[in-house]
């Protein structure tokens, strides 16, 4: 089996950060009010990941095991406060949606996660990779919580697209149902746990099958940790 | 054990440096960026509630800083810039607060003309709550227009309340407070203007380097 299939496989599905290790729900919840804001989001998350991801896994033999996590705040920090500054450069307008949850990203326990359990341990260019995918499976779950709530919310999708890309994206802008009166349950936090609840529902419901799908070809490939303990 | 403490305390140190040094150098080669955005970001609002046509000189270079807890709601110096034409005052945009929000402060800006007429009313950063009292937001819906060409006879003017007060403003279904608070804080910064009108006007003072 390939590691980065397998990688691809963890990040997307397995062990989606979003759906299954359920990390960084505070910017899940938080910014999915439309999917504009989601895809900003998501960005910055990856940026954040890969960064970091690389950084660490750069610099890892010189990082004693005592101080490893201050050390992956101080990284990842850093990284943060320069894509916050990008952000502030050329996506202004994106940078004052996102708020307070862009400088926030430093607290996502996803990134220190994967660079705790990962970037750390492995080479540059598999940690790359692990931090990306995360990322993407992040972001999917971002996207899709952000375009659910946008639409039952206040119908309409890529609404404030053209302060993410350009003027030009404005037309990017779907309008489905005219609301009176905006959905505002959606819109607010309890809105984003019940999207949540049922995109998790949906994706244990599917589990099965897709693992179904998946697996077989890897289970040959990967065998079953041996267990010391175990009397066969 | 001392050694080892040294040690990790000397790595810290380094990568500390280090990382610090990087956000230095993101923060050199933004920051000329960062400044256009928010000056770009400042001309538009101000566009929006001085015309353009109106005045000649560069307007947000203008800046005369003003302190006023009674009428702008704030603690902190806020700014107001003055539009001339041919050298005489013709309008004056007023950063204001309303510091009575459903959710925390409602910050604004207001551009008024020299006979202290309302030409347009911005809303810049709220917390009101998503469909509700957002609406004050002009993306939301057109309701800050409403103040246009509006003057007030002072604080007690009873037309400078909402409908439900009995002035003339709209307020939101199932959110009163929001637009109260908004009405209240424009009626306040005319009262300022009013006040201060001489002052403003003739002040050699600058807002500080942004």
């Amino acid at each position: 089996m390939n590691q980065f299939s397998e990688l691809t496989w963890q990040g997307l599905w397995k062990n989606n950060p979003g759906l299954v290790q359920l990390l960084g729900l505070c910017p899940l919840l938080a910014v999915t009010t439309t999917l504009t804001n989601a895809l900003g989001m998501s960005v910055a998350t990856i940026l954040v990941m890969v960064g970091s991801n690389i950084t660490v896994s750069l610099v890892r033999q010189w990082i004693p095991r005592e101080i490893r996590i201050p050390i992956f705040v101080m990284i990842i920090a850093g990284f943060v406060t320069c894509v916050q500054l990008l952000f502030n450069a050329y996506a202004y307008g994106l940078y004052q949606s996102l708020g307070i949850f862009l400088p926030l990203i430093v607290t996502n326990c996803i990134i220190i996660g994967r660079v705790e359990a990962f970037a750390s341990k492995n080479a540059v260019i598999p940690s790359a990779y692990d931090g990306f995918i995360m990322g993407v499976g992040f972001s999917l779950v971002l996207l899709l919580l952000g375009a659910v709530r946008e639409i039952l919310g206040q119908g309409t999708l890529f609404d404030g697209a053209d302060l993410l890309l350009g003027d030009w994206a404005s037309i990017l802008r779907i309008e489905f149902i005219e609301f009176e009166q905006s959905f505002l349950f959606i819109m607010l936090p309890p809105g984003a746990f019940v999207a949540l609840g049922l995109i998790l529902a949906l994706k244990n419901s599917l589990n099965a099958k897709v693992e179904a799908a998946v697996v077989p070809v890897q289970i040959i490939e990967k065998p079953e940790r041996a267990r010391i303990n175990k009397v066969s | 054990m001392k050694k080892i403490i040294t040690k990790n305390g000397l790595i810290l140190a380094a990568f500390a440096l280090a990382v610090t040094a990087i956000v230095a150098l993101t923060h050199q080669a933004t920051k000329n960026e960062i400044s256009e955005q928010e000056r770009k970001q400042l001309l538009r609002i101000l566009d929006q509630v001085i015309d353009e046509s109106s005045y000649d000189n560069a307007l947000y270079k203008h800046c005369v800083p003003v302190l006023s807890r009674q009428f702008l709601g704030r603690d902190k110096q806020q700014r107001t810039f003055i539009a001339l034409k041919d050298n005489q005052p013709v309008a004056i945009a007023i950063e204001t607060t309303a510091p009575n929000g459903y959710s925390g402060n409602i910050n604004m800006l207001v551009g008024i003309s020299k006979i202290g007429v309302v030409l347009g009313v911005r809303i810049l950063s709220h917390q009101e709550t998503p469909g509700l009292g957002d609406k004050i937001d002009l993306a939301k819906s057109s309701w800050v227009e409403s103040f246009n060409n509006k003057s007030s006879n002072g604080a007690k003017d009873p037309t400078w309340q909402v409908k439900k007060d009995g002035g003339e403003f709209d307020q939101f279904t199932g959110a009163t407070i929001t637009p109260r608070a908004v009405v209240q804080a424009v009626n306040k910064s005319l009262s300022f203007f009013k006040n201060n009108k001489d002052l403003l006007f003739t002040s050699a003072e600058r807002c500080g380097e942004q």
